[in-house]
């Protein structure tokens, strides 16, 4: 059938902000949507709130909205944008959950809005438990046994009834990756498990089901057309068994433990799935459990939509399954669509591969001490790896050096410890299986502890003890292969590339590997991206890197990735003239680099990774494109960078660099306290402290870090109550232009990547605008920069003081091209390709909206993490929010990161001796909202003092009922809490984790709090106006020649 | 797992193309036509499968023996490939139904095998240059007198495996359903399984049995078997389908395509590099439907004025020696004939394999229509 012409304009919804369980495969999805759907000729709106996003590009869509993914918003965008269709299935869950929303709300009915891909039914016979079950159980498919339960007290007559079965296994309905799951072993979890399920849910609901821990788990992605055609894009198995949620396992595809009939009995399973759920057209995931002993099947969930197991299968296999899956949504069949790869054949067949893929996890417990870091069923990594090779031995090698772990796991303990810590999922299971068997520990008593199929155990164990080297008879060699969907049957059109170990074939002079690269005479350039996302190092990081990409190949030079995520839009075959999907070691880069001799190397965009190339492969004699790399070193370098400041007479706080702990302790007398402490060389201010005391430092010094020669430690004086300013700016080495001044509405010590900024700045004056602007000028002139650099500034007292800088590309660079409508990333690319700034077209004036960041931190992901913002970085993501004024922007953001503020009822307050005074200003505020104000004694007398009334309430010290049980009883509205401590100790970190938990807004910051109440007098005046980026920025960018023009189509003035 | 013996060797092929690897089978070198399978899974049933008679199979996928061998995934009772081309063996037998490790395995049932060959860079010379003779040698054979080896191996053009293949005696398997009697060329046990899981009584002939014969046994439905080989060099078992068409319903799968066809006056021809895998799209022309196939076949059918494929998606009707013949079923690969129906005449048949056996199960549906036709 082909395409559908009764529609003309389809909305299309995104993810939101990078969350964990949902990251950026969405945005590659979403993104190949849009280019799909548009190439087809309808008009695209889309919704989105996390300017991150390749998605939100405005030349990707014909009407792109930064707004929260909530009814009210869409309805909004519904109401006048007028779309004939909505597409669901390729922004996630939140995509799926917000299309159902608007169903129940009657959105779509009154507007004449039909829901395509999947349908309202489909959704739902899918995404409810019990509606799944009797779906599975009219299929003749077998499920673990389950009981929905709705409270507490029916999971404990389940259990005394036998209905339940110890372990079980916990599920909330309708959350990201699991959250609030896990598994119980004994009636006290199962109570406490089963009520934060509870809570999790948006439907307090939860499925308590038989336990199938330790059987292997496999995935299947579907796709179906409208004629009912069906096939298996890729099968990947778990490497973990069942129990570890699947966004957390080291998962393998192909299938490779399975016999061709148990592969064919899934198979036929998973096509009975998508037909009985009925996905109409799309991809589908279908989990199963298989007993390894017995070979039973049990049928595990399904997701109705595109996923990151999707995304992974797309990588691992060279199909694009979201790209399809638009164009089935719109009408085509499955035979109407060519193979992108061979273009000879259809996209009705199923991918063959003729190598082995491997992805792994990264986690992030670092960041939040006291987490529990035990795998589950709740899921916990930030990021993945994925990696290609010609046996298991060699993906899984790749895999584990593509993760970039800051440090080695430690192994430091006796062989039964050992033992005893693998039969425990974690982050480092993998590294302990690597010791293990480097210590001759009986593959049995491995066996018996991970319950991992013996077949991968016999690999990990021979890749272990080879050290990583193959054979030493081996005559192997290096080549590169492609990624081709049908094992090499048809010619592959498409430039995918892996590296792989191979024998030289042919004889004599001739004797040689077959290299597939298939390189024109074009000039290329290699741009590094940014491996595996982590905190301090996201999508962000990518977003550029896919930026950097564009510009080279519209310069008329091949543009060249090597990167090894596998949720990006950046390794879509589609967005470089080649892609290398491989480890960003300096090795593996090189051999690519080798082979492309090409005229240079872009390192300034892909975040650390890259960089901490940079110096390798200068030395090996590449071409870095862009700023020197001693100017990064430079700026990297306090002695040096500090120099340069002085000698441009420009103020920096007093610091000091210790190359051991002693040192540290002296040079903190001359810096004075308070400091701030951190290890040089890091993103996300990974173990970075505010210590108010020789006390303090020495208690850093002693958990943290072992200061030496290589790792030096940075102290620098922390300016309290300072204003935060980032910069973002372009220089070409001659000139420099000042693209984004950033201030960050919570005060200095703040991480920034965690603050949220607005832009343009709220309080600072003309002149202070103009010392920034020159401070940033001479600073990048000076430094040599030939790109974009980006600058922290603290204004103190009337004072401006650097506090660092960074010439490479930095996390608010998409913010800031969204906010002032000039793609800073692709500009910054064309300088290093050696235009100038003069040619370029960058807005003369700031724009004349407010635009706000604001940052997403998973603290309800980490329980016993406390929910406090600092110095070291913990948001795995942002949003963005635009309107007229600061307060309707921030609370735009504010909704965006799930956080709305409430428009009325109760607020609780309690803050630090030295936030007293502003306090109960802020109360007084909050009481003429109409808030009913809260507060522990002592902050409620000093609010009473000023005559605002006030409700008192215990502190925990003092016993029931107390200021956590209000806010567990749902009394509290909004708690504005600022830390007087950390720890499990003090009362701040009980209420912030009662507030986490129960999703109740949590301001910890005076001036957040102050934005609050600015922000919740603005929303009385009605919803928000909704904006679409193609009216804030009427001038776009012409395609493909380098310069900015008017297009009058594109303005809807 | 146990551990894979490793000795050097080589793959020759006729053109002279040399891929170096450790020989890990039996110790005997190995003569055949060099093809190429792109199934995931499923090595043993490709190696037991009668059609590989003569042949030398590369498995595309890198890793292969990773769930061992069992008595219950055999195709006939012995292995018929000559050899095996891999780019990494395992022995594995850790997997619940593993009763050997493969690579044992084809040591003890005689096979050559050879591993650590480049699969990828061999499969897209035979891609690009058709498949071709071959052999598998150990490094001590000089490559000299290895190549005279290889070029006196006949080629598979006007091969005939199926006597090779065929029992020499009837088999009778009891059933109550219809009798169907296959002319044997080399059937699959999938085959089998799928008539007997339909309650069929069977029975097995020598491919060069006479038409009296068949009759004798009184079929209620005449199979044609898969099997191996050049369709052309079977002339006397496509002058008894001849004679049974019309006389009796006549539906076949495989090298029993290419003879049926063959028998209302087709040609058949040699593809480049055959159709072998488990992930070919079939569309069924009479519904639209697209199955997934699993395919293992080197000639494929000619349409009446020659033609190797078929641009449109139609159901075209030829006039045959038969009446007319409709196109049922086509590649979408290739778009080369996957499938015919006589309309004067109770006859059918499919180029690939709807019992599976390494592949998917699409198309086991298949049989019901093959009954349908059953006197």
């Amino acid at each position: 059938m082909p395409r559908r012409d009764d529609i003309e304009k389809i909305l299309l919804i995104g993810s939101g902000p990078i969350v964990i369980g949902q990251a950026a495969e969405f945005d590659y999805s979403g993104a190949q949507a849009c280019k799909v759907l548009r190439e087809e000729g309808y008009e695209v709106v889309l919704v989105n709130s996390n300017p991150a996003t390749i998605m939100t590009d405005p030349e990707l869509s014909d009407r792109t909205y930064l707004e929260p993914l909530l009814p009210g918003p869409l309805e909004q965008i519904i109401e006048r944008e007028r779309p004939d269709a909505l597409l669901p299935t390729l922004g996630g869950q939140t995509a799926l959950n917000l299309a159902k929303s608007l169903h129940d709300e009657g959105v779509l009915q009154r507007h004449g809005v039909e829901l395509i891909g999947a349908d309202y039914d489909a959704i739902h016979r899918a995404e409810d438990r019990e509606a799944f079950r009797e779906t599975m159980d009219a299929a003749g498919l077998r499920m673990p046994w389950s009981k929905i339960i709705t409270s507490v007290g029916e999971a404990e007559a389940g259990l005394a009834e036998g209905e339940i079965k110890l372990p079980a296994i916990i599920r909330p309905a309708f959350t990201l990756g699991g959250q609030g799951g896990g598994v119980a072993y004994s009636e006290t979890e199962l109570a406490q498990i089963v009520s934060e399920g509870l809570a999790a849910s948006p439907i307090t609901q939860v499925l308590v089901e038989e336990s199938v821990i330790g059987w292997g788990e496999y995935e299947l992605e579907v796709m179906r057309d409208c004629n009912d055609n069906v096939v298996i894009i890729c099968s990947i198995e778990n490497i973990d068994p069942m129990g570890v949620h699947t966004g957390d396992s080291v998962t393998v595809a192909p299938a490779q433990t399975l016999p061709d009939p148990v592969y064919q009995d899934l198979r036929d399973q998973a096509i009975k799935v998508i037909r009985a759920v009925g996905v109409e057209t799309g991809g589908s995931n279908v989990q199963f459990a298989v007993n390894p002993d017995s070979g039973e099947i049990v049928v595990i969930e399904m997701n109705p939509r595109v996923s990151r197991s999707s995304a992974l299968a797309s990588k691992a296999t060279g199909f694009p399954i979201a790209k399809i899956a638009a164009k089935l949504a719109v009408g085509y069949t499955l035979d109407e669509i060519p193979n992108d790869i061979t273009r000879a054949t259809p996209a009705s067949f199923e991918p063959t591969i003729d190598y082995v893929v491997t992805k792994m996890p990264r986690f992030a417990f670092e960041k939040f001490p006291g987490a529990d870091s035990t795998l589950t069923t709740h899921m916990k990594s930030v990021g993945e790896v994925m990696a290609i090779g010609r046996t298991f031995r060699e993906s899984y090698a790749k895999a584990m050096r593509s993760r970039e772990l800051d440090s080695p796991a430690d192994t430091d303990c006796t062989d039964d410890e050992l033992v005893d810590r693998l039969a425990i999922p974690s982050a480092e299971r993998f590294d302990l299986l690597d010791e293990a068997f480097s210590r001759g520990i009986d593959d049995s008593r491995i066996h018996a502890a991970t319950m991992i199929d013996p077949w991968f155990l016999a690999e990990i164990k021979e890749e272990a003890l080879s050290g990583g080297a193959p054979d030493a008879d081996d005559d192997l060699a290096l080549a590169f292969k492609s990624v081709d969907t049908c094992a090499a049957e048809f010619e592959a059109e498409t430039p995918y590339y892996y590296s792989a170990l191979e024998r030289p074939a042919g004889r004599g002079s001739d004797r040689a590997v077959e290299e597939e690269v298939r390189r024109g005479s074009r000039a290329s350039v290699v741009i590094l991206g940014a491996g595996p996302n982590r905190i301090g190092q996201g999508i962000e990081f990518d977003y550029c890197c896919v930026h950097a990409a564009q510009t080279v190949h519209e310069s008329g030079r091949d543009a060249v990735m090597i990167n090894c995520n596998p949720e990006t839009v950046s390794t879509d075959y589609d967005t470089s003239d080649r892609l290398y999907f491989e480890p960003l070691t300096l090795d593996d880069a090189l051999a690519v680099i080798e082979r492309e001799k090409p005229e240079g190397v872009i390192v300034q965009f892909g975040g650390q990774t890259p960089l901490r190339l940079a110096r390798g492969l200068e030395d090996a004699g590449v071409n870095l494109l862009g700023t020197p790399v001693d100017a990064i070193d430079l700026a990297e370098d306090r002695g040096r960078f500090g120099a340069l400041l002085r000698r441009l007479d420009i103020a920096h706080p007093p610091y000091g660099t210790a190359l051991s702990a002693e040192e540290a302790v002296a040079i903190s007398e001359d810096v004075g306290f308070p400091l701030l402490v951190r290890p040089s060389y890091v993103l996300g201010g990974r173990a970075m402290e505010i210590c108010y005391s020789p006390e303090a430092l020495s208690s850093y010094l002693e958990r943290n870090v072992k200061a030496d020669q290589e790792h030096p430690l940075l102290l620098d004086r922390f300016l309290e109550n300072a204003v935060e300013v980032d910069v973002d700016a372009l220089c070409d080495g001659e000139t420099c232009v000042v693209a984004g001044v950033m201030q960050h509405v919570e005060e200095a010590g703040i991480h920034s990547g965690d603050s949220a900024c607005v832009l343009p700045p709220m309080s600072l004056g003309e002149e202070m605008l103009d010392r920034i602007s020159e401070t940033t000028e001479s600073i990048a002139l000076e430094l040599g920069v030939i790109g974009l650099i980006n600058i922290q500034f603290a204004v103190s007292n009337g004072d401006l003081y650097v506090i660092e800088a960074n010439p490479r590309a930095s996390r608010t660079v998409p913010f800031v091209s969204k906010a002032i409508g000039a793609p800073l990333a692709k500009i910054a690319c064309r300088l290093m390709l050696g235009e100038s700034l003069a040619d370029q077209s960058l807005p003369a004036e700031p724009p004349g909206y407010v635009s706000v960041k604001e940052a997403v931190v998973p603290f309800n992901r980490f329980d016993g993490a406390d929910a406090l913002l600092g110095p070291e970085m913990r948001s795995t993501g942002e949003v963005m929010g635009v309107a007229d004024d600061f307060p309707t922007a921030f609370g735009k953001a504010q909704a965006a990161a799930g956080a709305a503020l409430p428009v009325d009822g109760t607020v609780f307050i309690s803050v630090t001796d030295t936030d007293k005074p502003a306090a109960t200003q802020l109360a007084s505020r909050f009481h003429d909202l109409d808030f009913e104000i809260l507060a522990t004694p002592g902050t409620a007398q000093s609010i009473r003092a000023m005559g605002v009334p006030v409700r008192e309430i215990s502190k925990i010290s003092q016993g029931s009922p107390n200021v956590v049980d209000c806010i567990r009883g749902g009394e509290v509205d909004l708690v504005i809490n600022t830390p007087t401590g950390s720890g499990a100790r003090a009362d701040g970190y009980a209420i912030r984790s009662a507030a986490v938990r129960k999703g109740v807004p949590c301001v910890t910051t005076m001036t957040g709090a102050s934005a609050a109440a600015r922000a919740i007098f603005a929303s009385r005046g009605g919803a928000p106006a909704v904006h679409a980026l193609q009216d804030l920025h009427p001038v776009t960018e012409g395609p493909g020649d380098g310069t900015a023009m008017v297009s009058a189509e594109d303005s809807d003035a | 797992m146990p551990e894979v013996e490793r000795r050097a060797g080589y793959l020759l092929l006729e053109d002279g193309r040399r891929f170096d690897g450790f020989v890990c089978g039996a110790d005997s070198a190995a003569l055949g036509e060099v093809v190429f399978n792109t199934s995931m899974t499923g090595y043993q049933e490709s190696v037991s499968d009668p059609s590989y008679a003569g042949q030398l199979i590369t498995f595309t996928y890198p890793l292969i023996g990773n769930y061992g061998v069992s008595q219950a995934a055999m195709e006939s009772d012995r292995v018929h490939a000559r050899g095996v081309i891999m780019r990494e063996a395992k022995n594995a037998e850790s997997a619940a139904t593993a009763e050997m490790g493969w690579v044992d395995w084809l040591r003890d049932c005689g096979v050559a095998a050879i591993e650590g060959v480049d699969t990828r860079a061999l499969v897209r010379h035979l891609r690009d240059r058709g498949a071709m003779r071959g052999g598998i040698f150990d490094h001590e054979t000089a490559e000299g007198e290895a190549a005279d080896r290889v070029s006196g191996e006949p080629g598979m053009a006007g091969a005939d495996f199926a006597r090779e293949v065929t029992p020499s005696e009837p088999v009778e398997l009891p059933g109550a359903g219809p009798h169907v009697v296959a002319l044997d060329t080399g059937i699959k046990q999938s085959i089998l399984k799928e008539f007997r899981k339909r309650d069929c009584r069977l029975t097995l002939l020598p491919c060069s049995s006479s038409v009296a014969e068949v009759l004798s046994t009184d079929p209620d439905l005449v199979f044609l078997a898969n099997g191996p080989g050049d369709p052309s060099a079977l002339e006397y078992v496509t002058g008894t389908v001849r004679d049974l068409i019309g006389r009796k319903p006549v539906v076949g799968i495989c090298l029993g395509h290419q003879l049926l066809c063959r028998a209302v006056g087709l040609e058949t021809f040699k593809l480049p590099f055959g159709h072998r895998g488990a992930n070919h799209p079939v569309k069924d022309l009479e519904t639209g439907r697209i199955e997934i196939t699993s395919q293992n076949h080197g000639f494929a059918v000619a349409g009446p004025g020659g033609e190797e494929r078929f641009e449109q998606d139609d159901p075209v009707v030829w006039s045959t020696d038969f009446g007319d013949a409709e196109l049922t079923h086509l590649n979408l690969y290739d778009r080369t004939v996957e499938g015919l129906r006589l309309r004067d005449a109770s006859a059918m048949a499919v180029q690939y394999h709807p019992e599976a056996g390494p592949g998917p199960h699409d198309a086991r549906h298949l049989f019901d229509r093959f009954l349908e036709m059953a006197s």
